[in-house]
C-alpha cells in the first residue's frame, strides 16, 4: 500500500476522536452553552467504558466480545452524561459561568481519567499490562472481504464499528438542527432564550437535554480513542489535547456537522503530518502538530472579515438566561 | 351590548416598590374596534397593556375577557385567550427566516415541512393583505418587515385581541399608512386591536374610541368622532399643577452654544434628530420637552462629542469671547473645555458611575489621568466624594460603599454632584429627578439653579411638564427628532407644550 493511501487511513483514524467531540459541542452549543468542559468529558467517557470493559472481562471467565464493548459503551455514555449534567446544573440553573465551569470540569476530566486509567493499570499489575483486548476486538471488528478491495478497501472499510457509527450520528444530528421543529427550537434557544421562552419553548429543558445528548457524543469520542485507536488500553495523557482541537473544529465547521466531517479529516491529518514529512527535528514536529489550530485562526479571521451572520456562533452563547430579568 | 365586550379591567392597580404604575384603573375593549389608550411618557399605558399580555400581574383588580374572569400569568396564557401583544423590542431570532419564527414553538409533525408552513401562512398574509417575503432572514429586513413578522406571528397564533406598543414610533410615514390599512383589514375581520400611542393625529385618524391615562390613573374614554386634538391634550396633561420651585432671573445671558442644523442618524441609516437649531446662553437653564425617544438623547450626545453618526456644526463661546467648533473636537477636548454631561438614563447606573465602585473610585473615573506616573491619585477623588456626601446628604455608610446599593435618589445626587464639582460651562442632565422622591428632586432643582447663578449654561431634559415649566426659563420642544418650537416657560402653558410635543411631521421622508 502506497504512503498517500496509508496517511489518509490515519487521518480519518485520528479524525474521528475529533468529529465526536464537535458532534457533542455543536449540538450543546446550539442551545447557548458554550461547553469547555468537551475535552474532560471525553477523558471521562474513554477511561469510563475502559473501567466497565475491565471489571468485565476480570471477572468472567469467558468474556465475550459483543457483551465487553455493551458495557463498556453503556459505561462510557453514563458516566460523560453525568459530567454533563453536573456542567448543566451549575451553568443552566444556578447560571455559573460557562467559561469557568468548562474549564473546571475539563481539569476535573481529566484528572478523573488519569487516576483512573493509573489505577486500572496497577490492579492489571504495572504500566503496560492494562489490556482489554477482548473488548476491543469487538471495536475494531471489520467487515470481511470489503477490506480486500484493491486500493480502496482499507481507505473505506478498514475501521471499526464506530467511525460508521460517527458519520451517522453527524448527519442525523445535521438533519435534526436544520429539518425538524425540535431542532428549529433548539437553534431559537441558542440565539435568543428569552425570543424562544416568549414562542412558548422551555428554554431549561432544551438546555439540559442539548447540553447532556452533546456530552455522551464527545465522551463516545474518548471511548473510540481508548478501545479502537489505542487497543483498549490506557496512557496517561495519551489523549492529549485532542479535546480541544475538537472545539477548535466547532470553529472551524462554522457550527454545522457537514462541514465538521472533511474538517475532522483535515484536522487529523494535520495532526499527524509531521510523522509523514522525513528529516523533521523534534522542534519542527512540534511546529507541524500546532497546524490545525493555525487554520482554525485562519477560518476565524476569514469569516470575521465576511460577517455572514449565518458563520456566526449563535448569538446568546455563553449567556445565562433567566425570566425576570428582562426587565 | 354586553356581548360585544371583549376584553374588561376593573380597577387595576399594580405598584412597583413605592412607583405607582397604575391606579384602580378600567379599561374597556370591544370587539372589532381599535381602541387607542393615550398618555404621556410614565402615565403606565404599556404597564397596564403589559398585565393583559401576562409580563406583569397586576396587584389588584379583576380582568375578564369575554365576560369570564381569567387570570394571566404568563404570554402562554395571554396566548391561550387569543391576546396577542407587540412590544416596543421586538422578539425575534435573527438569522432564523420570517417563516421560522412565525412558527417557532408550536406543536407539529416532527420534521419541518417548510413549503406547507409557507402555504398556510401565505393564506394568513393574503386574508389581511400584509406583504412579506416568507424566505427573507429578520436581520435583513427593516424595522416595517421585522414588524409584519411580529403581527402574523401573533395572527398565526390565533390572537384576535392585539395590543400593539407604539407601533408608529419607528416607521416611516408610507409604512405606517400601511400598517393603519393592515389593522383596519384586521378590525373589518372582527379582531379587536389597541394600539399604545402619544401621537393624537394617529389616534384621530385610526380608532374608534381613546381611552385616556395620566400619571397612572384612568382619566376617561371617549368616541374618537367627538375628540379633537385639543380635548385630547387637555386630557392628556390635565390641570396644571403649581409646583413651588425657585426661579431666578437669568443674569446678562451670553450666547454660549449655536447648534447649527445638527442631524443625526442611527444605525440603520434613519434621521434621529433632523436639522435642529438653536442657542443656549449663559445664566439660563433651557428645557428640553418631548416623548422620550424624540432625540434628546441624540441631542446631548452630540454637544458633548459622542455622537459619530451626526452632520452639523456645533459653535461654542468660550470665556474670552473666543468662537469654537465643537463638531471638530473629541470627547475629551470638549469635556476639558468644561461642557459636561450627566445622562441618567432609565438604567441609572448604566452611564456614567460603575455600580460596584464606592463614591471615591466612581469620582476617580473623572480624574484618573491626574496623578504620577502610573500611580493615580487618591487623596483629592476621597476628599471630593466627602464633600458631595456632606453637601447633598448622600445617605451611605462611607464613601467606599458600592454605589449600586445605595437608594436611586443618593446614586442620582453622586452623579449630578461630581458632574457639577468641575464647575462646567456647560452642564447637561437627562431626567435628573427621574425615580427620585420629592426632596431629592427639589434638592436636585437647587443644584440646577445654583449653577445657573454662577453663569453656567444649564440644558435640562425632563418629562414632567409641570417641573419643566416652573423651573426652566426657556423650553425647546422635539416632536419626532425636530425641533418644533421653543417657548418661553413664563408664558408658555401646559396645552401649548403638549400640542407642540406632538405636532406630526409633515414633510415627506423617503422609505
Amino acid at each position: 500500500m502506497n504512503v498517500i493511501s496509508v496517511f489518509l487511513q490515519k487521518a480519518i483514524t485520528q479524525g474521528i476522536p475529533l468529529l465526536f467531540g464537535a458532534n457533542g459541542e455543536i449540538l450543546t452549543e446550539k442551545s447557548g452553552n458554550l461547553n469547555l468542559g468537551i475535552p474532560g468529558l471525553m477523558y471521562m467517557g474513554g477511561v469510563a467504558g475502559l473501567i466497565g470493559a475491565f471489571l468485565y472481562e476480570a471477572n468472567v471467565a469467558n468474556p465475550i466480545p459483543f457483551v465487553g464493548m455493551l458495557i463498556s459503551v453503556i459505561c462510557c455514555l453514563l458516566c460523560s452524561a453525568l459530567g454533563a449534567l453536573i456542567y448543566s446544573v451549575l451553568t443552566i440553573t444556578l447560571r455559573a459561568n460557562q467559561n469557568v465551569t468548562g474549564l473546571a470540569l475539563t481539569t476535573f476530566g481529566m484528572g478523573f481519567g488519569n487516576f483512573f486509567g493509573g489505577s486500572l493499570s496497577r490492579l492489571a499489575g504495572g504500566v503496560g499490562q492494562l489490556s482489554t483486548a477482548t473488548t476491543a476486538s469487538a471495536f475494531r471488528a471489520k467487515i470481511p472481504f470489503l477490506t480486500d478491495i484493491p486500493v480502496v478497501g482499507e481507505l473505506l472499510f478498514g475501521y471499526g464499528w464506530l467511525t460508521y457509527f460517527c458519520l451517522i450520528i453527524t448527519f442525523a444530528l445535521s438533519f435534526f438542527l436544520f429539518k425538524t421543529r425540535v431542532g428549529l427550537n433548539l437553534r431559537a434557544v441558542g440565539e435568543s432564550a428569552a425570543t424562544a421562552d416568549a414562542a412558548g419553548i422551555n428554554v431549561n429543558r432544551y438546555k439540559y437535554i442539548a447540553t447532556i445528548v452533546g456530552g455522551m457524543m464527545a465522551g463516545l469520542g474518548g471511548l473510540y480513542f481508548v478501545m479502537e485507536y489505542t487497543g483498549g488500553t490506557w496512557v496517561n495523557n495519551g489523549f492529549g489535547d485532542r479535546g480541544w482541537l475538537a472545539i477548535a473544529l466547532v470553529i472551524f465547521a462554522r457550527w454545522r456537522p457537514l462541514n465538521a466531517i472533511w474538517g475532522s479529516f483535515l484536522f487529523g491529518g494535520l495532526y499527524i503530518l509531521y510523522l509523514y514529512i522525513p528529516g523533521l527535528t523534534r522542534d519542527m514536529q512540534e511546529i507541524f502538530k500546532s497546524l490545525p489550530y493555525l487554520v482554525t485562526i485562519v477560518v476565524l479571521v476569514i469569516t470575521s472579515l465576511r460577517k455572514k451572520r449565518e458563520d456566526q456562533p449563535p448569538a446568546s452563547l455563553g449567556l445565562p438566561y433567566f425570566r425576570e430579568s428582562r426587565g | 351590548m354586553e356581548s360585544n365586550i371583549m376584553i374588561e379591567m376593573r380597577g387595576i392597580t399594580k405598584h412597583f416598590g413605592s412607583v405607582v404604575a397604575n391606579e384602580n384603573v378600567d379599561l374597556t375593549v370591544r370587539r372589532g374596534e381599535i381602541l387607542s389608550v393615550l398618555g404621556e411618557n410614565g402615565s403606565g399605558k404599556t404597564s397596564l397593556m403589559n398585565m393583559l399580555a401576562g409580563i406583569y400581574f397586576p396587584d389588584a383588580g379583576h380582568i375578564f375577557v369575554e365576560g369570564r374572569e381569567v387570570i394571566i400569568r404568563s404570554p402562554k396564557d395571554a396566548f391561550d385567550l387569543g391576546i396577542g401583544m407587540i412590544h416596543q423590542h421586538f422578539k425575534l431570532v435573527d438569522v432564523l427566516t420570517a417563516a421560522e419564527n412565525i412558527i417557532l414553538g408550536l406543536p407539529g409533525a416532527m420534521k419541518l415541512d417548510m413549503n406547507q408552513v409557507k402555504k398556510d401562512v401565505q393564506q394568513l398574509l393574503d386574508k389581511y393583505g400584509f406583504e412579506l417575503n416568507l424566505d427573507a432572514k429578520i436581520y435583513e429586513m427593516s424595522v416595517s418587515q421585522k414588524q409584519t413578522v411580529e403581527i402574523v406571528k401573533m395572527l398565526y397564533r390565533g390572537a384576535h385581541i392585539l395590543i400593539l406598543d407604539e407601533p408608529t414610533a419607528v416607521l416611516t410615514p408610507q409604512e405606517t399608512d400601511k400598517l393603519f390599512q393592515v389593522l383596519r383589514n384586521m378590525r373589518a375581520h372582527g379582531h379587536s386591536i389597541i394600539i399604545i400611542t402619544h401621537k393624537l393625529n394617529e389616534v384621530l385618524s385610526l380608532s374608534d374610541r381613546v381611552s385616556v391615562l395620566r400619571k397612572g390613573a384612568y382619566v376617561g374614554t371617549v368616541n374618537t368622532c367627538d375628540a379633537t386634538e385639543m380635548s385630547l391634550t387637555e386630557m392628556m396633561v390635565g390641570e396644571k399643577v403649581v409646583l413651588d420651585i425657585e426661579r431666578p432671573d437669568p443674569v446678562n445671558p451670553v450666547m454660549k452654544l449655536h447648534v447649527d442644523d445638527v442631524t443625526v442618524y442611527n444605525r440603520e441609516g434613519r434621521e434621529v434628530l433632523s436639522h435642529a437649531n438653536f442657542e443656549a446662553y449663559t445664566g439660563e437653564i433651557l428645557g428640553i420637552a418631548g416623548i422620550a425617544g424624540s432625540g434628546q438623547k441624540e441631542l446631548l450626545e452630540s454637544i458633548a462629542g459622542l455622537q459619530p453618526h451626526m452632520t452639523g456644526k456645533i459653535h461654542y463661546r468660550n470665556r474670552k469671547g473666543h468662537i469654537k467648533e465643537l463638531t471638530e473636537m473629541s470627547a475629551q477636548e470638549i469635556r476639558e473645555i468644561g461642557i459636561r454631561l450627566a445622562f441618567v438614563p432609565e438604567d441609572r447606573l448604566g452611564m456614567g458611575l460603575v455600580a460596584s465602585m464606592g463614591m471615591t473610585d466612581n469620582m476617580m473615573l473623572r480624574s484618573y489621568r491626574k496623578g504620577h506616573g502610573l500611580f493615580a491619585r487618591r487623596k483629592e477623588p476621597h476628599d471630593l466624594a466627602e464633600h458631595i456626601k456632606e453637601e447633598l446628604g448622600v445617605v451611605t455608610p462611607s464613601v467606599d460603599w458600592p454605589v449600586g446599593r445605595m437608594s436611586g435618589g443618593n446614586v442620582q445626587k453622586v452623579l449630578v454632584g461630581r458632574e457639577i464639582a468641575s464647575s462646567p460651562q456647560v452642564l447637561m442632565v437627562a431626567y435628573p429627578v427621574r425615580g427620585l422622591d420629592i426632596n431629592s428632586s427639589y434638592q436636585i432643582y437647587a443644584l440646577l439653579n445654583e449653577q445657573k447663578k454662577k453663569g453656567s449654561c444649564v440644558i435640562c431634559v425632563g418629562e414632567d411638564l409641570d417641573v419643566l415649566l416652573a423651573l426652566c426659563d426657556r423650553i425647546l420642544v422635539l416632536a419626532d427628532g425636530r425641533v418644533s418650537g421653543v417657548v418661553d416657560a413664563r408664558t408658555a402653558t401646559k396645552e401649548e407644550v403638549g400640542l407642540l410635543m406632538t405636532s406630526e411631521d409633515k414633510k415627506e421622508v423617503q422609505a
